[in-house]
């Protein structure tokens, strides 16, 4: 059965890239434009990886986070957050929020996007 | 500021000098110190030296309170203008951060979109390649329009922005701006009303920059409007200005971010909760021309419950 990836992303065009790259890599993708709406697919659909945006509208990706975090049944769902933000505060509190991966979308390309997929899924 | 970080800025010079990212010999409370230190030394060697040659107590006293208020006077000034110059480079490095930010966001997904039409990976999954150069176009118009923002901005504090003034109607811009972003309004469900009072006076004011003005506040009425709703705009005579309002139901501005509305890269946390793209110049731009072309700019708001951007021009005298 394939895996299942939520990607919380505001952008649109990141949204579209990032899943077609996913789905064409053989994931199943679901995907949420705001983080209220991902953060309650995440909840529902226990994804095997989730791609987190942080700056996103009606919650952010921290939020997001720390309610993944501090709840029994999201606590353990892997998080990569991918951002722009790039600021040491940024990372050491994404980083200590709980996400196992915090990668700055403008250094990577997708190839190398979905490296870091593959190794967060164990693959 | 608040006066906990006030209090600890004077009595920790090492707060600042963080605050700043510089070292604490370029920092202002720091050198505050040193000058105070030195300053008593100065003003003991005066108090030492007046005491020796003059008799009269009272003008010894006089002579040292006199020294003393100088020096402490000068050093305030002296560290002050090193404040300044220490909050201009932090908020240069600040600006250069946002900027560096908003820049990243399309160029991010114009290089996505790219590798992605590259890859062959739109002809492995059969989709039309167009929405991907529609990508390309929206995202390049993105960083086309931050920049014109950035040097209108930087063209408004350089005192450099040539003015075309004319006789201009600004009922009849407000009418055209109105059918111009009638798309956009219907697609978010939301009303444009306008009420003009008859026989309005014109004002005098640059045609294209008062378009700018009008069709930022538009733009933000219907933009930030919950769900749909009404956007009502008024103009009227006020004395002998022209007064423009423009009222939306949208989220709000809470009260304590309204004292930062107009400044350089301000979003409000409900403009964000709404929408994350968005440069935060479009006000500031529009409070530099309104006050350019001799008018005032004002707002009322309360979280979640709309707000009401006002602003005056000067009218003209209709020729009789």
């Amino acid at each position: 059965m394939a895996k299942k990836i939520l990607i919380v992303e505001d952008e649109s065009s990141l949204q579209k890239t990032m899943s077609s790259t996913l789905k064409l890599a053989g994931y199943d993708v679901l995907q949420a434009l705001d983080g209220e709406v991902g953060l309650r697919l995440a909840q529902t659909e226990k994804p095997d990886l989730i791609l987190l945006d942080l700056i996103m509208p009606r919650k952010t990706g921290f939020e997001v986070l720390a309610e993944l975090k501090g709840s029994p049944s999201t606590k353990d769902l892997p998080v990569i957050v991918l951002t722009n933000l790039e600021s040491m505060q940024d990372v050491e509190k994404a980083l200590s929020a709980g996400s196992d991966t915090y990668l700055v979308k403008a250094n990577y390309t997708l190839d190398e996007i979905l490296v870091k997929v593959r190794k967060a899924l164990k693959e | 500021m608040p006066v906990k970080e006030t209090i600890a800025s004077y009595v920790n010079p090492l707060y600042s000098c963080r605050k700043y990212g510089i070292s604490i010999w370029q920092c202002p409370q720091f050198l505050f110190m040193v000058m105070g230190f030195f300053s008593i030394a100065a003003i003991i060697a005066v108090w030492l030296i007046a005491t020796s040659r003059i008799s009269d107590p009272f003008l010894v006293v006089l002579i040292v309170l006199a020294a003393g208020t100088f020096l402490i006077v000068m050093s305030f000034v002296i560290t002050n203008s090193f404040e300044r110059v220490a909050e201009a480079s932090r908020m240069k490095t600040e600006f250069i951060g946002i900027v560096s930010h908003q820049l990243r966001t399309p160029l991010t997904n114009l290089k996505f979109s790219l590798e992605f039409l590259l890859s062959g990976r739109p002809e492995q999954l059969k989709v039309d390649q167009n929405e991907y150069f529609i990508i390309l176009q929206e995202n390049t118009k993105r960083m086309g329009d931050l920049i014109d923002s950035l040097l209108t901005i930087s063209k408004l504090e350089s005192g450099n922005i040539p003015l075309q003034k004319k006789e201009v109607s600004l009922e009849q811009i407000t009418k055209d701006l109105i059918i111009k972003n009638k798309p956009f309004a219907e697609a978010s469900k939301v009303r444009i009303s306008l009420n003009c009072q008859p026989n309005l006076e014109n004002v005098f004011a640059d045609s294209f920059w008062l378009e700018q003005v009008v069709g930022n506040l538009l733009d933000n009425a219907v933009r930030y409007s919950q769900g749909g709703g009404l956007v009502d705009i008024s103009i009227g005579r006020k004395g002998r200005q022209i007064l423009f309002a423009i009222k939306d139901d949208g989220v709000g501005i809470p009260k304590a971010e309204q004292k930062f509305i107009f400044e350089k890269f301000f979003r409000s946390a409900n403009a964000l909760k709404k929408q994350t793209d968005g440069s935060g110049l479009g006000l500031h731009i529009v409070k530099k021309f309104v006050e350019l072309l001799g008018g005032k700019i004002w707002f009322k708001s309360a979280e979640n419950k709309g707000a009401v951007f006002y602003f005056t021009l000067p009218a003209l005298k209709k020729r009789s």
